[in-house]
């Protein structure tokens, strides 16, 4: 698989990830438990979709190469997505759906918190502008957690089977490579140790708060989003979110 | 129009000398271009028919995003896709908007959508058309929201206060949809290819006839408008709404450069509106009795959802109840 230089392959890592998780969020079009469920759903997916357009425009005129964002997100094949695997996950019930939302919102918030103040002024840009969103996804899904954690017995029951349906997908959220450790030291992202930190916390809290149990920390196996090892969900995804630039590669939308 | 054939109860409008002081009053009002309010005294009879009507408007803002749903995550672009993202978005924030509306007149949500899942409340037939292809999401725009302006623009002006103001609101952005369906279209036959073009004509010899039935049936037969008008819930027939749609929708559709499945549609001089031809109603209501090509996954995938997330909104409950009993010691 082609890799890139490192700050693009983070770049590509960022808007995946917000690409296939506000799809999945997509799916939920129609099929929320409340009207202001679908209001919300659709929302933070709307967010999310806006910020991987900026972060994958930012990578395209990196490579270079003639591609735009559209391209990227929509003509590229699932090994060469670079998203979380926690994200690809399907939706499940909605403990399920949430758990997801809420692990990544602690790592994005963590993250472009941190990425405001990154050397690139670009990246710095538009994490800013992010995390005035995320701000608020992460706000939303703890009290989720919270919720449906400290709700009812059938609630608890499905946090708890939705947090060990997905927990071991977390290894990728405190993982540092020499590609983040480069990046790290020339002060475009944060240390990734300190990163891990803050999203433990953030997790334990939300968890306790939740009456929930935080598992032990997941530990990384044969999968690894960033080298495009993904579960065999994404591809299934993509065909359909690509559906369109696939079928028709001459047209103009 | 959203709000199809709603039911008055009433088989006859009263005059004004067999009405009750009351009655009179509120008629006179009404007469008067004085909206209603929640708190105000209404007859039994209007109160219901507002409630069916804005419920099934409510109902056809959420079961409309099922059709749209369908292409959400086939979107070609990030423009289109974040396009027709805030679109759901907007129609879920309609919903919660009307059902507010419906509830200050003591409806209860719950009980309202209860009766769209076992059949007894309507939403507007044309959400029971499938999406087949990816114009259907232009098509929708532009001759669905165009349909639902229509109707709407002259809903701002119904009597009852609450209704009225969320009409205001909502046509904003439904102009604002509207817009954006047609784009996609233009852009389509503009700088699509020939596949792209036929989707567009495709669309559109699908969706051109149930966007006209939108309006609900011809005068003479729409045994409650006679009442609805008298109350101003409804400012005008559903000829005359469907008429105009149709005027100010062929310049467009001409200039899209497609035509509409209908050989009888031209302009008539005399008349100074277009010609159109006989609608096949029968379809209508065979459509509206349930018999439509997708009512039955249309109701099931709502009354799924809200099944499905009844432990959701039972374990929020549950926790509030907590939180409450935690303040409170």
């Amino acid at each position: 698989m082609t890799k890139y230089d490192e700050l693009t392959e983070f770049l590509l890592l960022l808007g995946d990830s917000a690409m296939v998780q506000g799809q999945r969020l997509c799916e939920w079009c129609g099929r929320a438990p409340a009207v202001e469920e679908e209001m919300a759903l659709m929302n933070v997916g709307l967010d999310l979709v806006g910020q991987a357009r900026n972060w994958l425009e930012y990578a395209a005129e990196r490579i270079n190469d003639g591609r735009d964002a559209d391209m990227l997100a929509f003509r590229r094949d699932e090994r060469a997505y670079r998203n979380l695997l926690l994200v690809e996950q399907p939706n499940g019930d909605f403990a399920v759906t949430m758990v997801k939302q809420f692990l990544y919102d602690a790592w994005q918030y963590h993250l472009l918190e941190a990425l405001t103040e990154s050397a690139d002024e670009q990246v710095a840009a538009i994490a800013k502008k992010s995390l005035k969103e995320v701000t608020y996804h992460l706000r939303r899904s703890s009290e989720w957690m919270e919720r449906l954690g400290d709700g009812t017995e059938e609630s608890h029951a499905r946090m708890e089977a939705a947090i060990d349906t997905v927990w071991r997908f977390t290894f990728e959220l405190h993982r540092c490579d020499a590609g983040m450790q480069a990046l790290a030291a020339a002060g475009v992202i944060p240390q990734a140790d300190e990163l891990a930190q803050r999203w433990q916390t953030t997790v334990a809290d939300v968890l306790e708060k939740s009456t929930l149990t935080m598992p032990e920390a997941a530990r990384s196996f044969y999968l690894n989003g960033r080298d495009g090892m993904h579960s065999e969900h994404l591809g299934i995804l993509l065909a359909e979110m690509q559906f369109l630039q696939r079928a028709y590669p001459d047209a103009s939308w | 129009m959203y709000a199809q054939m709603v039911e008055t109860g009433v088989k006859k409008v009263k005059g004004l000398d067999e009405m009750s002081a009351e009655e009179r009053a509120f008629q006179e009002k009404i007469d008067a271009e004085i909206k209603i309010e929640p708190k105000n005294w209404m007859p039994d009879a209007y109160r219901k028919t507002l409630i069916r009507q804005i419920s099934q408007h409510a109902h056809s803002e959420v079961v409309g995003m099922l059709p749209e749903g369908n292409w959400v995550t086939r979107a070609p672009t990030f423009k289109r896709k974040l396009q027709l993202m805030a679109k759901i978005q907007d129609e879920a924030g309609h919903g919660l908007y009307l059902y507010s509306a419906m509830e200050t007149l003591g409806a209860d949500r719950d009980e309202e959508i209860e009766k769209l899942h076992s059949g007894r409340a309507k939403y507007s037939s044309i959400f029971n058309y499938p999406t087949l292809n990816w114009a259907d999401m232009g098509a929708v725009g532009w001759l669905v929201d165009g349909a639902a302006i229509v109707n709407q623009v002259v809903l701002q002006r119904t009597s009852y206060g609450p209704y009225s103001r969320a009409m205001i609101r909502i046509c904003k952005e439904e102009s604002f949809h509207q817009r954006q369906g047609y784009e996609i279209l233009l852009h389509m036959m503009q700088h699509g290819n020939d596949a792209q073009k036929e989707m567009v004509q495709d669309a559109i010899n699908r969706l051109w006839w149930p966007a006209l039935m939108m309006f609900g049936p011809s005068d003479a037969d729409s045994p409650n408008s006679a009442q609805s008008m008298a109350w101003k819930i409804k400012r005008h027939t559903n000829d005359e709404l469907r008429q105009r749609f149709i005027d100010q929708t062929v310049p467009q559709l001409e200039f899209l450069g497609c035509t509409a499945p209908d050989p009888e549609l031209k302009w008539n001089e005399e008349r100074g509106h277009y010609d159109f031809g006989d609608i096949q109603w029968q379809e209508f209501y065979d459509v509206i009795a349930g018999h439509g090509p997708c009512n039955r996954e249309r109701v099931e995938t709502r009354r799924k959802a809200i099944d499905d997330g009844a432990w959701v909104r039972e374990a929020a409950v549950a926790h509030a109840k907590k939180k409450k009993q935690q303040a409170a010691a």
